[in-house]
């Protein structure tokens, strides 16, 4: 244990002293999933927001032909503009993007109008542009309720209830907490956890291995006498305490950068207080082992430190594959999921952000799953440490 | 002490070591001389345990390297050819962590690490970090670090390479001081003259086999040459021809 003890000190000693390594481990990796979660919150809060609240500028055909109908629309936030002038203009205008929405009044519509007779209007607009499309949606939807609106008028005129004309009405319930909307969202900020995660012990593992091969300092101490399983045991373990360290950065980075986003206006209140950040952290932690012993040795088998970084950088990937799968399947969390590493602490993290129950025979199997396959890796990089091979 | 008997390894189809067999007492330094590529170093990486041999047996004081590699390698010191060091440690840190890993402890650490930076001559650049450091200041803290625990056995793989004059000299001190304490050198090289000037015994080395073996008297003698470059090529030529 002496043995195991000096080297994992020589290990944090060494990589305390590489100021640069650290700081890039130690900042880029807690804080790169706050800052594009803050950046991709408050943008789509922006665009939520912008689409009642903003006056939006409607390039219109023909407006002098329907006054009652523009006055309508510019009384619901849709100022009308000078349009192109024909028809034929305004379809290559939205075609190549110049104008978002066009709408077009033909001469003949007060005419029809008021011989009760279907009147044309259309509304060009390219659904394949997403942002484009939410704007024509706006116009779209004004234009149906003075439909309606005219139609009831119209109905109530003849000594007809509108009621009538409307069979039933629909309401939609939604019976989604505010906390379980920030599930959805927040769903992949577990994989940001397990990135910094990595990330914090990605280069000690680098270095301790192929970067002490490259180095030519492996085979000196490979000559004293000390075991190997030791001496791996010392790095693997030197790893862990920096991807822990990482690991409650993020945390707290995130904690604070949720403090300053709002959420609210979104309809969300994701449950991440202090307790949940102590809870996440120990729920996490089983997966340290793991990635400290897998990283040290998929390093150990890489012949150089550049090869060792790119192949652990694909490495840093492999935790989204079970969670992506899953969400792209939409399926329910099940028993079975907790045994696979990364997607039983994403599933358990989401219930947790959802305010949800967590069961205790979930975290238990998740805990202990993730444990078994650190404990069976680190084993494997001892094994693989008692390779000649391993000198290169 | 070292015995080596009929050592063999190879890599892949290459027969770097086909049967080497020598012994190294203790109070004497045996250099083994041979052209690059003969085997040397393979030879010094399976006594410093770091290879295992496909045949033959070699022992450090009577411990098996392969059976007893931990109790061969604790009473080794191994300086490997190019060895490096840890750059952000001091130079003193760097020794230190070897003494550690031997089990050597306080007060014993603090008095062993003054002893072997004063007679490597360190003190100058002792608490500095090993980053930049000249190859001869690189060779003696590798050096102290390997016998920072009193091996009885000290293997160097060609410990002058890329030594000045004067560092080259100081190394030379140090193995003529290890054996009068009575240790057991055993060092390699490619260089005629430096094996000359140390070695009490000379193990010729080509092709993975000894071509020769014994003090230069011997080896001039052994092969009818008055001077041992002329005798260490006529030994080469003998391996050649077998």
């Amino acid at each position: 244990m002496h043995t195991v003890f000096t080297v994992f000190g020589k290990e944090v000693l060494d990589n305390v002293r590489d100021r640069r390594t650290l700081m890039s481990a130690l900042l880029m990796g807690p804080l790169f999933g706050p800052v594009i979660f803050v950046f991709l919150i408050n943008l789509s809060i922006e665009r939520s927001l912008s689409d009642v609240e903003q006056t939006l500028d409607v390039p219109v055909i023909g407006a002098v032909h329907a006054p009652n109908l523009t006055a309508y629309l510019v009384s619901h936030n849709l100022r009308m503009v000078d349009g192109p002038v024909s028809r034929d203009a305004a379809l290559e205008a939205v075609s190549v993007g110049t104008h978002d929405v066009v709408i077009v009044i033909p001469p003949d519509i007060d005419e029809r109008l008021r011989a009760s007779l279907p009147a044309r209007i259309e509304v060009i607009s390219d659904r394949a542009n997403s942002a484009a499309e939410r704007d024509a949606r706006r116009v779209r939807t004004a234009l149906e309720r003075y439909n309606r609106e005219l139609a009831a008028i119209r109905l109530s005129v003849r000594g007809i209830s509108p009621l009538v004309a409307q069979p039933f009405t629909v309401d939609d319930i939604d019976v989604s907490t505010p906390s379980g909307r920030s599930g959805l969202l927040l769903g992949m900020m577990s994989y940001f956890f397990i990135f910094a995660l990595l990330m914090g012990g990605m280069y000690l593992a680098i270095d301790s291995t192929a970067g002490e091969r490259e180095r030519g300092s492996l085979e000196p101490l490979l000559a004293l006498p000390v075991t190997r399983e030791r001496l791996i045991l010392g790095k693997i373990l030197a790893a862990c305490l920096f991807m822990m360290l990482s690991l409650a950065l993020s945390l707290v980075a995130f904690f604070v950068a949720l403090k300053f986003m709002p959420l609210e206006e979104l309809g969300m209140t994701p449950n991440f207080g202090p307790e949940v950040v102590g809870k996440a952290f120990l729920l996490l932690l089983p997966f340290v082992l793991l990635g400290a012993a897998l990283m040290t040795l998929v390093a150990s088998f890489t012949k150089s430190y550049r090869e060792a970084q790119t192949w652990l950088s694909v490495l840093m990937l492999a935790p989204t594959l079970p969670i992506l799968v899953v969400s792209v399947l939409q399926l329910r969390p099940r028993t079975e999921f907790m045994f696979v590493p990364s997607l039983g602490q994403h599933l358990l993290l989401v219930d947790m952000v959802k305010n949800e129950p967590l069961d205790p025979v979930h975290i238990a199997i998740s805990v202990a799953s993730t444990l078994v396959i650190g404990v069976l890796l680190t084993w494997l990089c001892a094994r693989l440490y008692r390779r000649e091979a391993l000198l290169g | 002490m070292i015995e080596v008997r009929d050592l063999r390894k190879a890599f892949g189809k290459v027969q770097a070591v086909r049967g080497v067999s020598f012994e190294a007492p203790d109070g004497r330094i045996t250099g083994l001389l041979g052209p690059n590529g003969a085997g040397k170093s393979t030879t010094l990486r399976i006594l410093y345990t770091v290879l295992k041999p496909d045949g033959g047996t070699a022992t450090i004081d009577g411990h098996d390297v392969v059976s007893e590699s931990l109790e061969a390698r604790r009473r080794t010191g191994a300086l490997p050819h190019g060895a490096g060091l840890y750059p952000h440690l001091t130079a003193r840190e760097n020794i230190a962590y070897y003494a550690k890993l031997c089990g050597i402890t306080n007060p014993e650490l603090d008095e062993k690490l003054a002893r072997i930076i004063e007679t490597l001559d360190i003190a100058g650049f002792a608490d500095r970090r090993t980053k930049g450091f000249s190859q001869g200041q690189r060779t003696r803290v590798a050096l102290a670090r390997a016998l920072v625990h009193d091996p009885q056995n000290v293997i160097l793989d060609e410990p002058s390479n890329g030594l000045d004059v004067m560092a080259t000299r100081a190394l030379r001190e140090l193995i003529l001081r290890l054996k009068s304490d009575g240790r057991c050198v055993l060092f390699s090289s490619h260089v005629m003259q430096e094996v000359a000037a140390l070695c009490d015994d000379i193990v010729i080395i080509a092709n993975g086999r000894v071509a020769a073996h014994g003090t230069a008297d011997e080896l001039r003698e052994l092969t009818g040459q008055a001077d041992l470059e002329d005798a260490f090529v006529a030994a080469l030529g003998r391996v050649a021809d077998v």
